[in-house]
């Protein structure tokens, strides 16, 4: 029955899970709107989503040292990929480039910063009305 | 929890936009200053931005505060005291129109930078309404 209820609410909490990384992505985009020689980086959602949710859904091992470690879900980062150690993080297209080298556009950033945050907002609501429909299951509509 | 480290991110990006607007106001301050402690004319002073690995993001901070080089504004001026023999008075190196587009450039970054912070946290508080 919980592995059920896992599978009820793996897709909106993997969503929201990337969704979160890429915020991060995109506010260090942000910030360093005005560093010379910074590239301006972005994760390819909808390849990201299918990678993470068929890796939810393979259950793989996770690599450990020792007998005695608990399986770590969050595998070393090296800046090429995200904290699950498996989604590329890819450089922006540039679109105007500047004589310092820096690739940030900052309307693109702005209009997907924004973009992200109200997608966010709308897996959480989707993820809510998942709990609202499971809730009223379990009562049976009482 | 990765949203929480945009706070971290943006925060860094607003105390070295603040740092930059710092600068910009102590260049404006002295652009007539023709002395200092050191005897010369006031140099005038420009930040430096570096990216910093922050957690899986990448914050900003200013790597060095660099003096400009360029050579500095010869004023003919033989009444005051700082002349030399030919009369001319070393004047400051700041350039205000460069500097006017710089104070105005930190500020717009620094308010996208608090922008980012209230995105990040109405995200926060929307998630923690979750299952109710």
């Amino acid at each position: 029955m919980i592995g059920k209820l896992d599978e009820y609410l793996r897709f909106n909490e993997t969503a929201l899970s990337l969704r979160s990384q890429r915020q991060e992505l995109l506010a260090s985009n942000i910030a360093n709107a005005d560093t010379p020689n910074f590239k301006a980086r972005d994760i390819d959602f909808s390849s990201a989503l299918q990678g993470a949710l068929a890796r939810a859904t393979n259950n793989a091992p996770l690599a450990t040292t020792s007998g005695a470690h608990y399986p770590n879900a969050r595998a070393a980062a090296d800046g090429k990929t995200l904290a699950d150690g498996a989604t590329p993080v890819l450089y922006r297209t540039v679109t105007q480039g500047a004589v310092d080298g820096n690739t940030v556009d900052m309307d693109t950033e702005r209009t997907q910063f924004a973009d992200n945050a109200l997608r966010y907002e709308a897996g959480i609501t989707m993820l809510n009305q998942q709990i609202r429909n499971m809730l009223a299951a379990i009562q049976g509509g009482q | 929890m990765s949203l929480f480290n945009v706070f971290n991110v943006a925060g860094s990006a607003m105390s070295a936009q603040a740092q930059r607007l710092n600068t910009t106001a102590s260049n404006l301050a002295n652009a007539d200053s023709a002395t200092s402690a050191t005897g010369e004319a006031y140099r005038a002073k420009q930040v430096v931005f570096e990216a910093v690995p922050m957690d899986q993001g990448t914050g900003v901070k200013v790597r060095e505060v660099v003096e400009d080089a360029s050579p500095l504004k010869q004023v003919y001026d033989p009444k005051n005291p700082l002349a030399d023999d030919k009369g001319y008075v070393s004047m400051p190196n700041v350039n205000v129109v460069d500097e006017m587009v710089n104070m105005l450039s930190a500020s717009r970054s620094y308010q996208t930078n608090v922008e980012t912070m209230n995105a990040a946290k109405t995200m926060l508080l929307k998630t923690l309404t979750i299952g109710q």
